[in-house]
């Protein structure tokens, strides 16, 4: 084996290994680094009800309401399959209406998601308003948002 | 590849082509901003802040870019030796650096007014974040020792363990639930970009692209002349 051959197979293994390593260790903590669970996941993966934890998903159609004191902000969010109550004291993002992603950070009382905050995740698409307005009118709309 | 090997056929080259590059890279950049500042429409969703996307989407690929460029340069060190693979990946180390830290400002900028919040911790930036430390540490480190060979080879090390960080961003967004959304130009059924927005993007793009190779020949011709000029003066200490 030449110097070079040993140095380019000592390279691509040590590169194999860390790859490997790393992979396991990103497994092994994948529940520490997702950001943010869906309602769906909320029951599965059986989260202790006082644990503060981020939840995610679209604000569920027709369900954006607030309560008497007049500040708090009461929605569903949903990912279509389950879908849990958020009640939310603030000022909501200007991206927030009905069908948009949004994630929320609180905690569980009484069943009812009480969120500190509520942040709005917007899509991966971007196009011109006449471009979504023409998807729109022709039902080819695929996007967030329902306004 | 070993045909540039001899540095000085390397700048004879660079030199004949760097003015023509300069030039692109100023036509290319200022068409880019014009279509994306002025003259392209404004995001359905996001109006006008959608323009910080023409600066901040070609930073992040350039971090992303010159990392992986640095990694390459690094297994040509290690592996071939080539004489130019480390004045190379030192002299990308910086601009990668910068144009990280633009990604992560104009990131930060435009997530404000969308998502309503400056900086999460979540996977995606955190891991961009992970990646301008990975530029910092690989600067320091090569210029920690008396002997610049030890500094270059410790330092490719550390550019290749650092490799694994690069397709961890790419990535993030589809293996963990992050906040940032996944990719919009790079994906299984095209775009999910309009083209009139797609057009301004891609020649930042290309300016950001030709801006890097400008400013590499530029450092690499100060680093092959200042390693002369070493040279020239350890031959002077021994007469």
């Amino acid at each position: 084996m030449t110097p070079k051959r040993r140095r380019l197979t000592i390279v691509f293994l040590g590169l194999l290994m860390l790859g490997s390593a790393t992979a396991l260790v990103l497994t092994a903590f994948e529940d520490n680094l997702v950001f943010f669970y869906s309602p769906t996941e909320l029951e599965t993966k059986n989260i202790g009800p006082d644990r503060r934890i981020r939840i995610g998903g679209l604000v569920e159609e027709e369900s954006v309401g607030k309560q008497a004191d007049g500040v708090t902000n009461t929605f569903r969010v949903t990912d279509l399959t389950k879908s849990v109550p958020v009640a939310f004291k603030g000022a909501l993002p200007d991206l927030f209406r009905e069908g948009q992603g949004i994630i929320a950070e609180g905690r569980f009382v009484k069943g009812v998601f009480q969120a500190s905050e509520v942040l709005a995740k917007h899509d991966e698409t971007y196009m011109p308003r006449e471009v979504a307005d023409a998807l729109k009118k022709s039902g080819q709309w695929k996007g967030q948002g329902t306004e | 590849m070993h045909r540039f090997a001899n540095p000085a056929r390397f700048m004879r080259i660079a030199e004949r082509l760097l003015p023509w590059v300069s030039g692109a890279t100023g036509l290319t950049l200022i068409a880019g901003l014009y279509f994306g500042l002025f003259a392209s429409p404004a995001d359905y969703q996001q109006g006008e802040t959608v323009r910080i996307m023409y600066v901040h989407v070609p930073a992040a690929w350039m971090a992303l870019f010159i990392y992986t460029t640095m990694a390459v340069a690094s297994v040509s060190y290690i592996v071939w030796k080539h004489p130019l693979a480390d004045v190379a990946a030192q002299a990308a180390a910086p601009i990668g650096a910068g144009f990280t830290a633009m990604a992560l400002i104009t990131g930060s900028l435009w997530g404000q007014p969308m998502w309503g919040t400056w900086w999460v911790w979540d996977a995606r930036l955190t891991s961009v974040l992970i990646l301008f430390f990975l530029y910092l540490g690989y600067m320091a480190l090569v210029n920690a020792f008396d002997d610049p060979e030890r500094g270059s080879r410790a330092g490719a090390i550390l550019a290749l363990v650092g490799f694994i960080n690069v397709p961890i961003i790419k990535f993030s967004v589809d293996w963990w639930n992050t906040l940032h959304q996944p990719a919009s130009v790079v994906k299984m059924d095209g775009p999910a970009i309009d083209n009139s927005m797609l057009i301004p993007l891609l020649l930042m793009a290309l300016g950001f692209k030709l801006y890097f190779l400008v400013v590499l020949v530029i450092r690499m011709r100060g680093e092959l002349t200042a390693r002369r000029v070493r040279a020239l003066r350890l031959v002077e200490a021994d007469v």
